[in-house]
């Protein structure tokens, strides 16, 4: 048990070195300073908003609106920072966020309705108002105190990295060391024997879609805050590259199997790859398909593993 | 077919060993079948009879030696091959379709076709052979309804029908049993003589060792992988016999329990409860101290009275009183209030498989344990340590996934759970199913360990001599009510029947 989870771990660290081998190899700009702290930026911005989604796949669940939900929570606040106080604007945009989250939670766990269908439906609901609230608009030019969330530096590492492995040690911690981790777990790995051990499954359940929502919300701060501006449309290409980073993660999507530090690592991957590309000059259209079938490759591995511990 | 001599040999292996990295799960094992002949495959989990059944349908290649078929040797590559050879295995599990007629089952894919119109099913045929062929196995199934609508027993005589259909000449079949009330039992073994008069040979395993002198006409004992002994069913004395080959040591079939004269007081207590279309008017108690047994046949309504009890399923009437206190329950105040629940299908409800033995044994008392919600490691891991101590746990950490251990092992996590939450009420529901002979005495000891400490349980249980043999009490269920309550003097194998079977109005 615990030599295969290093194993796991030391293999991805491979998998980063040979990557990073190959490109910088190929181009020698890529192991400047810059463009390292250029990928764990980008990664960051994946792995804030995948962090929340990974807690919901261990549960077996899953959650397709945390684009749109940032994307609405996001045009809220940034309306609001341009008139309120900086801190009424994000508790706002956070709390949108959280409560999309808790609804769609209360529709799957107390309704029954699957998760695929109510998450998706979410999706377009939270995508419907972001664009009648903004009217295809745009705003832009945040406050300076607001932009140190996505833009500013403590000690020469960016502010978004920080948040990233902050928020990982704290969501590490409430896996594996709090009663709500645990079940999340138990109900991933078998939601019936939960049901049967005393879990109160639904409330689990409404919690860690809650947490989606607000952890969408507080990866759209951060993100608003880097790119400065923000639009109704800024959610749409976000989901395919967490559910990447989560499953090349070794988080499993039929759940129980996996945790937040594997979301790193493969928020990490999929940053080199896309980093890669770009410094290879591979035409942008080619990531929505590299990333597509990284996706699926890494949801097959999972998939072949399970059927060989199933006959063995 | 059936124009040869009965006891022609039919399938042959010859030195047969089969290694896994690590294992040797079968050692030069010999093995025949004849025409015609029930041959009784027995030996604990782990012996080698799934490997040696894996192997003969194609699933394994073997690692050394050879297999004869009609005195050919033959190379079972794959499942496929040994279908067309006539090879048919019947799994534990039902392995119907389930929205599609029973008729359909059988013919699955080789369904007749309209004369004119060779896309076209003929439902008439269909029917019709579907009806031929469970009359000559003697089975009385309607081959309209869904394969989803037929009890357990049913589906393994819609599974033999379907295995006939299609010619085979070996029959496999795993633990056929092990759901099964005796009424049903009777049911089969009248299909598998038929099997026999048609001259298919059938490979048959079982724990339940006493159906050796039904079924078998000679018996293989397997242990570690080799064959300890084949002999005529004529030359079996008694069952100890068998144990001792299979354990290598001698051992009564059923531990006996020391009933205790003084009992405590009522832990649960039901009156009249109902729910409609499954439990009419079900009244009983259970106090500290005391097995009491839930006796019935399949579908009388046990598991579905345990669900309810347990908080899993509602209820329409009456009332469920634990130590005095009258709630309408959910599973989570069920547990909170002391009350354990051994389900009858433990991968399905009772363990979450890929994880730990620790996470297992912990998960129902992570709320009791820690109020707050913040785990500390150490005394959860004493704790966990504490029960897989007591109840002799054979894993090499607490970190090992339970899918790896044995069926034994992986039922007594499941009460190594219950235990760890100070639960005084337990309901266990076939507490031995599908557990070697070891550790089936184990579980027993351990429940008598139990009621010794003043725990309550209620042990609902298919295998009669195991609720004869426990029970300080038994009530017998039939069509939803409980018709009849002995005390465990009193009561014999035909007395329980009698109440199961007819609900005491014969």
């Amino acid at each position: 048990m615990l030599i295969r989870q290093y194993l796991a771990l030391i293999m991805r660290l491979a998998v980063i070195f040979i990557i990073a081998a190959i490109l910088g190899v190929a181009r020698p700009e890529f192991l400047s300073v810059n463009n390292f702290i250029n990928v764990l930026r980008q990664s960051s911005l994946i792995f804030l908003l995948a962090s929340g989604l990974t807690v919901v796949v261990l549960s077996e669940g899953i959650d397709l609106s945390i684009g749109q939900v940032l994307a609405f929570s996001a045009c809220i606040m940034g309306y609001f920072l341009k008139t309120e106080p900086m801190i009424l604007a994000i508790l706002v945009g956070l709390g949108i966020g959280a409560l999309c989250g808790l609804v769609n939670g209360v529709l799957i766990a107390f309704v029954g309705l699957p998760a695929f269908v109510v998450t998706y439906g979410m999706m377009w609901m939270a995508q419907g108002f972001a664009l009648m609230f903004m009217k295809a608009e745009i705003i832009w030019g945040f406050p300076k105190a607001f932009r140190f969330f996505g833009a500013g530096y403590i000690l020469g590492i960016p502010v978004p990295v920080i948040l990233m492995f902050a928020l990982c040690a704290v969501l590490y911690l409430v896996l594996n060391y709090t009663t709500f981790g645990r079940y999340i777990y138990n109900i991933g790995a078998n939601y019936e024997a939960a049901r049967f051990s005393g879990v109160r499954i639904r409330r689990i359940q409404i919690m860690a879609y809650t947490l989606s929502g607000l952890l969408a919300a507080f990866a759209g701060v951060v993100y608003i805050s880097r790119i400065n501006a923000v639009e109704a449309g800024i959610g749409d290409p976000l989901l395919l590259p967490c559910l990447a980073a989560i499953t090349i993660g070794g988080t499993s999507l039929y759940g129980g199997e996996g945790g937040i530090g594997g979301t790193i690592f493969g928020a990490i991957i999929i940053s080199l790859i896309i980093n890669g590309m770009n410094l290879m000059g591979i035409e942008t259209y080619w990531q929505p398909f590299v990333v597509g079938a990284i996706v699926i490759l890494s949801v097959a591995v999972d998939v072949l593993r399970a059927q060989k511990l199933q006959t063995t | 077919m059936g124009a040869q001599p009965a006891d022609e040999t039919i399938l042959e292996f010859k030195g047969v060993s089969k290694d896994f990295p690590g294992v040797r799960a079968l050692d030069k094992v010999d093995f025949d079948l004849k025409r015609g002949e029930v041959h009784v495959l027995v030996g604990e989990n782990g012996a080698g009879k799934s490997t040696l059944i894996k192997i003969l349908a194609g699933v394994y290649p073997p690692t050394e030696g050879e297999i004869y078929y009609q005195g050919d040797e033959v190379d079972i590559r794959n499942p496929k091959v040994g279908l067309n050879m006539g090879i048919s295995v019947i799994y534990q599990e039902m392995n119907l379709v389930p929205y599609i007629s029973v008729a359909k089952n059988i013919f699955l894919g080789r369904e007749p076709r309209r004369k004119w119109i060779p896309f076209l099913v003929d439902y008439p045929r269909l029917h019709k052979d579907a009806r031929e062929i469970l009359d000559s196995i003697g089975a009385e199934i309607d081959t309209k309804v869904n394969a989803v609508e037929l009890g357990v027993a049913q589906g393994k005589l819609v599974e033999m029908a379907k295995a006939f259909s299609i010619k085979a000449s070996i029959l496999v079949m795993d633990e056929p049993t092990a759901a099964l009330t005796q009424k049903e039992l009777d049911e089969l073994f009248r299909s598998i003589e038929e099997f026999k008069k048609k001259g298919i040979g059938i490979i048959y395993i079982s724990h339940r060792l006493e159906e050796i002198f039904d079924v078998a006409d000679r018996v293989t004992v397997l242990r570690d992988g080799k064959v300890m002994a084949t002999m005529d069913v004529g030359e079996v004395k008694n069952l100890d016999e068998i144990i001792r080959l299979m354990v290598g040591r001698s051992m009564t079939a059923y531990f006996s329990r020391e009933f205790l004269k003084e009992k405590g007081d009522v832990a649960l207590n039901v009156k009249n409860l109902s729910r409609e279309g499954v439990l009419r008017d079900v009244n009983l108690h259970v106090r500290s101290g005391e097995i009491v047994g839930l006796a019935g046949l399949v579908g009388a309504g046990r598991t579905e009275l345990a669900r309810v009890l347990f908080g899993v399923d509602r209820y329409d009437d009456g009332e469920v009183e634990i130590f005095g206190k009258n709630l309408s329950m959910t599973p989570a105040k069920s547990v909170a209030l002391g009350v354990g629940f051994i389900p009858e299908d433990r991968k399905k409800e009772g363990l979450a498989l890929i994880l730990p033995v620790k996470e297992n044994v912990i998960i129902a008392s992570l709320k009791k344990l820690f109020p707050r919600g913040l785990i500390n490691p150490a005394k959860q891991s004493k704790a966990v340590n504490e029960y897989v101590k007591a109840l002799r746990i054979v894993t090499p950490s607490l970190m090992r996934i339970v899918r790896f251990l044995s069926g034994g092992n992986q039922q007594k996590v499941v009460v190594a759970k219950w235990l760890c939450t100070q639960a005084k009420i337990f309901i266990f529901d076939e507490p031995t199913r599908g557990v070697d002979v070891g550790a089936k005495a184990e579980i027993h000891q351990l429940m008598n360990e139990m009621v010794k400490q003043g725990a309550a349980i209620l042990m609902i249980s298919s295998e009669l001599p195991e609720v004869l043999h426990m029970s300080d009490r038994i009530y017998v269920m039939h069509g939803g009510r409980i018709v009849k309550e002995l005390q465990g003097d009193e009561a014999d194998q035909e007395t329980v029947l009698k109440y199961a079977m007819a609900g005491g109005a014969a």
